[in-house]
């Protein structure tokens, strides 16, 4: 009834080929972050910004980032902007999605930072005569960034798994790619995914651990 | 010289000063006691600007603070402010908490700074305590740090609103001390408390506070021996 025989050989065997995926997956993941933590900082200058057209695009950004498949995303900055004459690569549509997905959660994850800080904190340092831009930027900032990196690091893993997800537009060159490619070509599934699904486990953790290591020394109190 | 001159001011449709009057001498000490919601506290903040006015004016040194040329990031290097709740900074160690401001807002080199942080700190009985964070001492540091804090900015007035309030009974002490001592020094003080033994102590005057009108200022020996206010009279029965 189960005679399946395991070849982990060549599962094995295209280890450096995957290698070579996972090193694509950390870049697009990392670069999305990068993206998404800077326009993150934008729709929450604009929903702090008391302009209504400006909090409106936020929200709704946020809206949809947090309630809609992250498939959606992809699928739409690929073939949805495609229908209208903008044609993203796979690389660049993944990119996009995943960015604009991390762009709502973070925002959201500011937000909640920022509420975090009570006023009175703002009180002490104007009352110690600092400017509103000083009493946020030595007062509310720093703090702020505490509350917010843990559930930012979370956002980064779920990024990195993201990634997967650009094979359903023909992304072949990442972690999930080259494992469908070569699972294409052997039929060796459970190895293939398996080995993958131990190098995005390994990547995911490693972020989480090195993550809680930096706050460990960079959030003293 | 802070002249408070017909000062009121309103939260929604509640009025919390009807038209206060006061002036406090350089040098002088006066407390301002009262119940709860009285405007004691609404009073403080309206003196160094954190809290808008709606009719009357307040002088500081010649400056009128609600006018709209004031610079009041100036005008608050020269009045501090610690309140009920001390506000500690929990990301800065407790000497960073003090440098903070004579970096940022007087623009001191670290060095020169430290200096002065270092000795507020000493001077508050803290100076053991440098590099601990606050949320590793008690209300009673805490609320010392914060009293360094803001004489680090070398105020020449310092408004104390309830300073004692927050604390645990066996903390109070430790900290009126700090108080005693910066009026023995002949800092110009104006004190909210609910502490009648220090007021009475420390005060050139006193202040009773009632519904938003000023009832009633006396040096403590008139005001706590030979009250006239009525509200006053009920006031002290009720709170010895």
């Amino acid at each position: 009834m189960f005679s399946y025989t395991f070849h982990w050989n060549q599962a094995l065997k295209a280890l450096p080929q995957m290698l070579d995926g996972a090193l694509i997956t950390l870049q697009v993941a990392l670069m999305s972050m990068v993206i998404g933590l800077a326009l993150a900082l934008a729709l929450t200058a604009c929903r702090l910004s008391g302009n209504r057209v400006l909090g409106g695009i936020a929200a709704t950004w946020v809206e949809i980032a947090r309630n809609t498949p992250a498939l959606f995303q992809i699928y739409m900055a690929h073939f949805g902007l495609g229908n209208f004459g903008i044609h993203l690569s796979p690389y660049t549509a993944l990119l996009v999605g995943i960015a604009f997905n991390n762009a709502g959660y973070l925002a959201e994850n500011f937000r909640g930072a920022l509420k975090a800080i009570p006023d009175t904190q703002t009180r002490a340092g104007r009352s110690l005569g600092m400017g509103p831009v000083q009493a946020f930027r030595y007062i509310v900032l720093p703090q702020m960034l505490r509350v917010a990196f843990l559930p930012a690091t979370n956002q980064m893993v779920w990024a990195i798994l993201m990634t997967s997800l650009g094979v359903t537009v023909g992304m072949n060159s990442d972690l999930a790619g080259v494992t469908q490619e070569l699972n294409a070509r052997s039929f060796r599934t459970f190895e293939f995914f398996a080995l993958a699904a131990v190098i995005y486990y390994v990547i995911a953790k490693g972020v989480t651990l090195a993550a809680r290591a930096l706050a460990s020394r960079m959030f003293r109190y | 010289m802070i002249e408070i001159q017909n000062v009121r001011k309103s939260f929604g449709s509640l009025e919390v000063l009807k038209g206060i009057d006061l002036t406090v001498e350089k040098g002088e000490v006066v407390t301002v006691i009262g119940g709860s919601g009285s405007g004691k506290s609404t009073l403080l903040t309206c003196i160094n600007g954190l809290e808008p006015i709606d009719a009357g004016r307040i002088v500081v040194d010649g400056t009128e603070v609600h006018a709209k040329t004031t610079d009041l990031n100036k005008l608050r290097r020269k009045v501090g402010i610690v309140f009920q709740q001390w506000n500690a900074f929990p990301h800065l160690t407790v000497l960073e908490n003090v440098m903070l401001a004579p970096r940022k807002v007087l623009g001191l080199p670290k060095e020169k700074a430290e200096e002065i942080a270092v000795k507020q700190l000493t001077h508050v009985g803290l100076g053991e305590k440098l590099s601990v964070y606050p949320t590793r001492m008690s209300g009673g540091q805490q609320q010392r740090m914060a009293i360094a804090r803001a004489l680090a900015m070398s105020p020449e007035y310092m408004l104390f609103d309830e300073v004692t309030s927050a604390l645990d009974p066996q903390l109070v002490g430790e900290v009126l001390d700090t108080l005693r001592m910066l009026a023995s020094e002949g800092m110009t003080m104006i004190c909210v408390t609910h502490e009648m033994k220090f007021a009475r102590e420390v005060s050139d005057r006193v202040a009773f506070f009632h519904k938003g009108v000023m009832a009633e200022i006396a040096p403590p020996d008139a005001l706590f021996g030979a009250p006239k206010d009525p509200e006053l009279q009920k006031f002290l029965a009720a709170t010895h």
